[in-house]
Formats: C-alpha cells, structure tokens, sequence
C-alpha cells in the first residue's frame, strides 16, 4: 500500500508545484513508483513542470467522472519509467471535482504506486481541501516570509481537522519544506530565519531549499530540477528532502552564502 | 461592548394531539447597549471593529436599549445602522417597550447577565472555524486544557472557565474565555478573558506578540501596547477600565 502524500501551502507562488516535481522526480529516480496528481483543476502547472503538456488527453475531472479509465490518463515520463502523471481538467474549476470522485481515484492509485503526490491548489477552499482529504503525509511549503508562515500555519490547522485521517482520530504526518530561502537576505535579517519559521509552526522540517535560478530554467524546460540540473544546491537539497520523506535519516546542512568574492563584487547571484 | 447576555428560549410545547417538540436551546450572545450621544458611541464601535475586523460575524448579537432610551420610530434605523456594519441583531432588549413592529428583530424578555459561575452546557456552534484541537476540560475547575498548538484562524470559545494553552496561538486565531488565559508559548493572535463578564479575569502568557488583549470587553490592540511588553512574558488585567500589561 502506498503512502499519499499532498503538497500544499496556502498561500500562492510558494513553489508547490515546482517542488511536487523536484521531489517525485527525486523519488522516482531511486526506483519507487511515483504518481503526481494534479489538483489546481482551472489552473493546471504541473504538466507544463513536467514537460507533459503536449500529451495530456484525459484528466483527472474524466477519470472521476467516468469519461475516461485512469490509465487513459495517466501520462508516464519520458525521462523516468517510474514516474507518472495525472493532470488536471483546464477547462473545468474545482467544483467539478467531488469526494467520492477523488476517492474513486486516489484509492487505485494508492495500490499501485509507492507514492500518490498531490500538488494542492493555493487557498483553503474545496479545491485544497479535497486534495489534503486522503493524505497520510503532508508536505508543507513555506518561504520564510510572514505572510506565507501564516497561511502554512492555517492549512495546519486544517490538515489537523478537515482530512480523513484527523477525522478518525489519527493524525497526518506534517514536514515544513522552505522554499527560496536566501542566505544573504537572511544573515541581513530581510527574511524570516529558519528557527523562526518552525518555533512558528512548531512542526518538524522537511528541507530547505536554496533561492536558485536553476528551479526557475527548469520549470521554463519542463523538467524538474532535480532531473535537469541534479548537482545544483537547490536541487541537491530537494534529492535530500525526498530521502527524509521516504524515512532516510540524512544530516541538514543551512544553506550558506557560497559566491566568491569576484561574484560579490560584480553582483553576480549565486546559481 | 461590554457585556454578554445569555437568552434563555423556553420551550412552548402545547399541542395535545401530535406533540411537536419545541427543545430549549440557551446560548450566550454578546450585548451591545448604545449610549447618547448615538454619533459618537457609532464612531468608537466603527474603531473598535476596525481593530477587530469580522468579530461580529456570525455572533449573536442582542441590542440592549435599556441606556439609549430611544423613541420606538428611531429604532429601526438603529438596527439598520448595525446592519451596515455586519452586526445582525438577533433581539432587542428593551424595559418600557412592548411592540416594536413586524420587521424589526423580536423583543427580549427574562435575559440574565452571563457570569461565569454558571454552568451552562452547550457551547453554541461555530459554522466557521476549524474544529478545535483535542482538549480535555477538568471536571470541577471547568478549565479547559489544549495542549496542542493553536493554528491560525481556529477560534476556540470556552465560556464558562479558564483556558490553559501548552504551546503557540497562532496569528490570526482567537481565544475566548469566561475566566483567565494562560498560554505556555507564544501569544500571536487574540485573546479575549472574562468574556462573559468577568472583570477579575486576566491573561498570562509566556511570550506577547498578541495581536489584541481583552478583558470584560475592554480591549488592547498590539498598536497600544507599549513596545517593552512585546516578546516578554506578561499579564494582562483590568483596572478602571483600562488594560494593563505588566512583565511577569
């Protein structure tokens, strides 16, 4: 039986999308079978992420609503054969959308694949609620922004109530995973500082992963970064968080501010 | 805003043949009792729910004429006024009045004051909030006990005792309590003690980066406060209408 795993954040633009990639890309390349479903029905990125765009025929609203066999729609990756992909409806919205529907869904899935990855839409509406619904672990995404540790802290507040699990008296196992963390605005107190973050939220840390440029070439390449550019810090530290979510025990390290002095002295970002 | 009333609905079961049961429900709404000059006590309601935007949402709300004394024409635009703002009346309280017309909320008779020695049993529901974390309330002290952390946009209502919190409240969550709040974490978010009219009530807390203190209805937003009582431990308490925060 594998274990579902939804990628959410609350607020938009975290980087749920790019990192539900990055870390089943990462999974996915040691072996386990990972599906990604979509869930931003209207608003759908993950296809584009995962350079699947092209070949998207049936989707995620088909499949529940019997229009299409999920293996109709699953798309597998062309780089990994233990990859796949489930996208969402375009032109539909989240209403189309129903429990039973996504339980219809989820439950195969669950059977066949090592990990079912659900990338939530941003809000806390039906869309994000129905992705957490069946979730056994939760990866939170967070920037280290007040704003965004706020929105994380109430999409805690309701994976602690609104899933299956919390209403069996169980609970979903929650990471924090920080996203565009910069060293330098961080040593000159611009951002939030790691510490801050999970005192806030007082739940255990994923990862944390480097404000790179990489991650935004590789989303514009449809590939995920840690496919595209694996020996990159920011995709190295999403390698990492991926071995913590499978069980790994594996040492975190702060990103430092590692550009050289030539680097400080003309401006030049760290890459 | 300064005190709450209960409504006690009594059940009226009179039909001999088929009985329809008529279930009494007591719940505890929040009184507001306008004072003359109207203008002036509208302008410091309208700057005081600025602070607290949304905290009439959904409550009820009884209006307490009993100060005010308005001729009965004038009330309806009263309670239009209170519309504007969000603030739907559910009743009006009033000695002296005895029809006030079909569309205006109904009259009140026989509310009581809320104190907190009183026992009541049921919390009223809250359509919006996320459910509460696990809680056990201690028989006898009627002290409720959360020792989870409280996240953003949770609101838990205790009515009839003390609220302990072993760890955070959230920024943007609240806690309302018929006695004191003790919180052994951080303070971010709201925290209302004595909310059913209990002056004694205080709020303690490990660490205060409240959003808004408040003791019987007085209040203290994070904008008053003075900035040496900001990530410290404090208390909070009512003295002559005013909150005081003092380091522990």
């Amino acid at each position: 039986m594998g274990k579902v795993v939804v990628v959410t954040s609350g607020k938009g633009g975290v980087g749920k999308t790019t990192s539900t990639a990055a870390l089943g890309a990462a999974l996915a390349q040691t072996g386990l079978k990972v599906v990604l479903i979509d869930f931003d029905v209207g608003l759908r990125n993950l296809d584009l992420i995962m350079g699947a765009e092209r070949r998207v025929v049936f989707d995620l609203v088909n499949v529940t609503q019997g229009q299409a066999k999920l293996s109709q729609a699953l798309i597998r990756d062309k780089r990994i054969d233990t990859l796949f992909l489930l996208p969402a409806s375009q032109t539909r919205d989240k209403d189309a959308l129903t429990e039973e529907g996504v339980a219809s869904v989820i439950a195969p899935l669950k059977a066949k694949f090592d990990y079912v990855l659900c990338d939530s839409p941003a809000g806390i509406e039906r869309g994000a609620q129905l992705a957490m619904r069946f979730a056994d672990d939760a990866v939170i995404v967070t920037n280290p922004e007040v704003s965004s540790v706020r929105d994380s802290d109430r999409i805690i507040g309701l994976l602690d109530s609104k899933t299956l699990r919390a209403e069996r008296g169980e609970s979903v196992n929650k990471h924090i995973l920080v996203t565009r963390y910069d060293a330098g605005r961080a040593a000159r107190g611009e951002m939030l500082t790691i510490e801050d973050v999970l005192e806030i939220l007082s739940t255990p840390l994923l990862g944390i992963i480097p404000e790179s440029q990489a991650v935004l070439r590789a989303s514009n390449l449809g590939s995920p970064v840690t496919l595209n550019e694996p020996n990159n810090a920011a995709a190295r530290a999403y390698i990492e968080a991926a071995r913590r979510l499978h069980g790994e025990t594996v040492p975190m390290a702060l990103p430092t501010d590692r550009r050289g002095f030539l680097d400080r002295l003309l401006g030049r970002k760290a890459a | 805003m300064n005190s709450v009333a209960p409504i006690q609905t009594d059940s009226a079961p009179s039909a001999q043949k088929k009985s329809i049961r008529f279930p009494a429900r007591s719940f505890l709404a929040f009184a507001l009792a306008p004072e003359a000059p109207l203008g002036e006590w509208l302008e410091s309601l309208d700057r005081w729910t600025e602070n607290s935007p949304g905290f009439f949402a959904g409550r009820p709300v009884v209006l307490d004429l009993n100060l005010l004394k308005p001729e009965v024409s004038e009330v309806g635009a009263l309670v239009a006024e209170l519309g504007e703002r969000g603030i739907r009346i559910y009743a009006i309280e009033a000695h002296g009045m005895d029809f006030l017309g079909p569309d205006l909320p109904p009259l009140l008779k026989g509310a009581r004051p809320a104190t907190v020695e009183k026992p009541e049993a049921e919390t009223p529901a809250q359509p919006d909030a996320a459910a509460p974390p696990k809680a056990e309330v201690l028989a006898g002290a009627n002290t409720l006990v959360i020792d989870q952390p409280i996240r953003s946009g949770q609101s838990i209502y205790h009515p009839e005792g003390d609220v302990i919190v072993i760890g955070s409240v959230a920024s943007g969550s609240e806690i309302i309590a018929g006695g004191s709040i003790h919180i052994y974490g951080t303070l971010r978010g709201r925290a209302f003690a004595g909310a059913t009219g209990n002056e004694q009530a205080r709020i303690f807390c490990r660490k205060n980066e409240a959003e808004l203190l408040a003791v019987d209805g007085w209040y203290r937003s994070a904008e008053d406060m003075d900035s040496s009582a900001y990530g410290r431990p404090v208390q909070a308490f009512l003295e002559d209408g005013v909150i005081w925060v003092a380091a522990l």
